[in-house]
């Protein structure tokens, strides 16, 4: 630890501690149970590809279909692979169209049949993950050849068109300005959407659609920008939303390098069950541990429905709750990108030392997590002349605390997703602030027992009573009662529910074991 | 407006009369001699005259971002200007809750969403969860509002429905996102349903809002009000009762 904030080492060993108590008892349910959509990227990895004509992925049509005949508590990939069997064919998206025309039949098989099906689906999916660690793999080679940014914080910026073919332009431009990471924003909807949509879009509303196809064309124009620049430009995407686990697995296969991947934001921002959520989060996160994956996580959005500062406590709560699942799932701390924001009312009196506060004790907290710190949003308006000085100081907080990847904020953020020339506006005040204060961190220690200290102290404490009474009671219950972005969630309601099945005595996930007994 | 105030206006940078404006926009052209002239003539045609591009910077590729300072040609004649004025009392919420128990005697249904895929609640939220905004309670405060939020991502039919099973007086339904016009499609789906489903007396009053709006667009989105940015609950409430109890009984 580095020291700056005199945190109490018992006080932060006990923090871990509650944050392993609440979060053990989802991490069982999970390992009990499956989803859909953790079937489907299981079937993705055993080679399943495209949609029928009506685009619905042949990983759908199939899951429906094995679903339909012996429900999904046994897991797909035993059934699917008997049928291959029974049906004397290697190709499992043909087998996915022969389910889908209805004329084969899937069953649980037992004995030798059984142990047939168990070790063929087992090598399908071996070799997909084998294909991820190719990909793994040849990006160490690029990032030894191109090199890492030369600067923290990376710099992170979204592009949003709709469009993949304007993104793409607009994300090499964005490079070439100074972004180390590019994110494609996802189009509205497409988290509630259980499928995948496939091949090259073009119609996304306020962001593109995340697909294999997209996620492929811009890692290869980012690829040459790379060359280009001389340093290795990351891709970043979204495993949010119904689809998580499947989204997990096309980064994998695709090389993206990092992945919004939150424990809680589907439930508290998109009304999705809680349980298929953490499901369909852990398999996520263990395809990301493999696949070498940032995981970026999501405290930032709770800001936008809460107060700052009333609600910071609520913040380090779920960055210690991402940080068990994280570490539970195989994820090391250099991937975990854990959100926090500057988000206080420019209002507040001494706002900007209260962020500095609340960033501070992120990084101490964390000292071996990249943290993602994300810009003011809820408190800029059309002003965008104010906004610019907004995000000035927000950089400059960033770069005082040592944040590990820093999002640029948009002096239009009230009005427009961003216009090719506020990025560049914006990668000038993140410069200019770099550039000019790029290592006051050394020289900025917070005076002891003054405001910042004991603003950070007093968050830890508030995080530490919450999570005392999230014990008392259970995780679920908090979401339910609307603990986190003050969203109420309950268990039994919420999108995607009727995808989620608890495991039978037989239930095989191969993919899941070979995960597992890698970490 | 008071008498000594001018009817025909033009901006003014630091002194009257002087017309200054100062814009900004990218053109998609590598920054050259040439590109500058063509900031002019953009700025010239949008009518500014003389217009000085005092800054123009390469952004990558053939792009370039321009400021423009310059005296722009056009008079605003503040007697043309047409904007939705408030042409209702605001109430307090005793008042509301008074004339709704007095005169219509029952409760007023409302019921709100976010509908399409907008998942943009704050605002709704602001008008309708007691919790309110800018220091005021919102709707389900108001004890002769009975409010139904249905949250984000409603897609019409349910709205539909919903308002059917509620007996809704009024829907209420917020748009955030404008990309592509999403919030003006959204709208007029939600209106047209209405009209399919609903004879015209029976139909709720259609309410939407949102910061992009522009208010004067009622006609043409097929719906009765727009609230804009900055929108407080205490102004939806009045407009409640104005357009469904004092209005109402007046034309009667
Ligand atoms: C908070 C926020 C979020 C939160 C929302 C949380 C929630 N539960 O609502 C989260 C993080 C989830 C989010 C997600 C996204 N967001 Co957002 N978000 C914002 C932000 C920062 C603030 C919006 C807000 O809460 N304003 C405060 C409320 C009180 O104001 P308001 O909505 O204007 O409401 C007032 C009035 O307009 C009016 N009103 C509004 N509705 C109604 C309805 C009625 C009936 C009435 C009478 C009045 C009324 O009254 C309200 C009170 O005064 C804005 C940026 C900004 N600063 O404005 C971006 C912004 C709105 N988001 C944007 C985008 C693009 C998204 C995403 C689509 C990004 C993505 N691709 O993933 C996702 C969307 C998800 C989706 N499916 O919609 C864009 C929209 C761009 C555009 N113009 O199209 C913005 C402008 C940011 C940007 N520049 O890109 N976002």
């Amino acid at each position: 630890m580095t020291g700056k904030l005199d945190l109490d080492p018992v006080l932060v060993a006990r923090a871990r501690e509650l944050a392993r108590r609440a979060g053990q008892p989802v991490v069982d349910l999970a390992r009990s149970h499956t989803t859909v959509s953790v079937e489907r990227a299981v079937l993705r990895l055993a080679g399943v590809t495209g949609a029928d004509p009506d685009g619905i992925p042949w990983v759908n049509r199939l899951v429906d279909a094995v679903v339909a005949d012996v429900g999904l508590g046994h897991g797909v990939a035993v059934p699917v692979f008997d049928a291959l069997t029974r049906e004397g064919i290697t190709d499992v998206t043909l087998l996915a169209q022969k389910a889908a025309a209805g004329s084969v039949r899937f069953a649980v098989p037992t004995g030798r049949a059984a142990t047939a099906a168990r070790s063929a689906a087992r090598r399908a999916v071996a070799a997909g993950v084998r294909r991820i660690d190719r990909r793994r793999a040849e990006r160490d080679r690029l990032i030894k050849r191109h090199g890492d940014p030369k600067q923290r914080p990376w710099i992170y910026l979204i592009v949003a068109t709709g469009d993949i073919y304007e993104d793409i332009p607009q994300a090499q431009a964005a490079a070439r300005a100074g972004a180390d990471v590019i994110a494609v924003i996802r189009s509205t909807g497409q988290s509630l959407l259980d499928y995948v949509p496939e091949g090259a879009t073009r119609e996304g509303f306020a962001g593109t659609y995340a697909t294999q196809e997209n996620f492929r064309l811009m890692r290869a124009a980012l690829d040459e920008s790379s060359k280009e620049l001389g340093r290795y430009v990351r891709l970043t995407n979204y495993a949010s939303g119904l689809c998580m686990p499947e989204m997990a697995t096309l980064a994998g296969l695709e090389r993206l390098d990092m992945m919004l991947n939150d424990s809680m934001y589907g439930i508290l921002f998109r009304d999705i069950n809680p349980i298929r959520t953490f499901v369909d989060q852990r398999f996520s996160r263990q395809v990301h541990a493999r696949a070498g994956i940032i995981i970026n996580t999501g405290e930032d959005n709770y800001l936008t429905t809460a107060d700052a500062v009333d609600e910071a406590h609520t913040v380090t709560v779920s960055q210690l709750l991402n940080e068990f699942f994280a570490h539970e799932a195989g994820l090391a701390d250099w991937q975990l990108g854990l959100g926090h924001a500057f988000e206080i009312n420019p209002e507040v009196p001494e706002s900007f030392r209260l962020e500095l506060a609340h960033a501070l004790l992120a990084r101490e907290l964390f000292p071996d997590a990249p943290l993602k710190w994300m810009p003011p949003t809820k408190h800029m308006t059309g002003d965008v002349f104010r906004g610019n000085l907004l995000d000035g100081f927000f950089n400059l907080a960033g770069t005082l605390t040592g944040q590990g990847i820093l999002l640029v904020g948009m002096m239009t953020e009230a009005v427009v997703t961003p216009w090719l020339s506020d990025r560049d506006i914006a990668l000038q005040n993140v410069r200019y602030v770099l550039g000019a204060a790029g290592g006051l961190h050394e020289d900025f220690v917070p005076a002891p027992g003054g405001f910042i200290r004991r603003r950070a102290n007093q968050v830890l404490g508030e995080a530490l009573d919450l999570l005392e009474r999230i014990g008392e009671q259970t995780l679920l219950t908090a979401i339910a009662e609307g603990t986190f972005g003050i969203m109420k969630r309950p268990a039994d309601r919420g999108k995607g529910l009727a995808g989620v099945a608890a495991h039978e005595a037989d239930y095989c996930n191969p993919a899941t074991e070979i995960l597992e007994a890698a970490a | 407006m008071s008498g000594t105030q001018k009817a025909i206006v033009r901006p003014y940078g630091d002194t009257t009369g002087d017309g200054m404006v100062q814009v900004s926009f990218t053109l998609p052209v590598s920054h050259d001699k040439r590109a500058e002239g063509a900031a002019v003539q953009l700025a010239n045609r949008m009518g500014i005259d003389p217009a000085m591009v005092v800054h123009a910077k390469p952004m990558g590729d053939g792009f370039t971002f321009f400021v423009v300072y310059g005296r722009v040609n056009h008079l605003v004649d503040l007697n043309a200007v047409q904007v939705v004025e408030r042409d209702f009392a605001l109430l307090s919420a005793k008042d509301v809750n008074t004339v709704i128990k007095q005169r219509l005697r029952r409760k007023l249904s409302v019921v709100g969403a976010c509908i399409g895929t907008d998942a943009h609640t704050v605002g709704i939220d602001a008008i309708l969860n007691v919790k309110g905004i800018a220091g005021e309670k919102g709707l389900e405060y108001y004890r002769e509002l009975k409010v139904t939020n249905l949250g984000a991502q409603v897609s019409v039919p349910e709205l539909v429905e919903a308002a059917r099973a509620e007996k809704a007086d009024a829907v209420l339904v917020s748009q955030v996102v404008t990309q592509r016009d999403a919030h003006l499609h959204n709208t007029r789906e939600m209106s047209a349903a209405f009209r399919e489903a609903m004879p015209a007396g029976r139909r709720p009053l259609l309410i939407v809002g949102g910061p992009r709006f522009d208010e004067t667009m009622t006609d043409e989105l097929g719906v009765d009000r727009i609230f804009g940015r900055g929108t407080t609950p205490g102004e939806v409430a009045s407009y409640l009762v104005h357009a469904l109890i004092t209005q109402r009984k007046a034309m009667a």
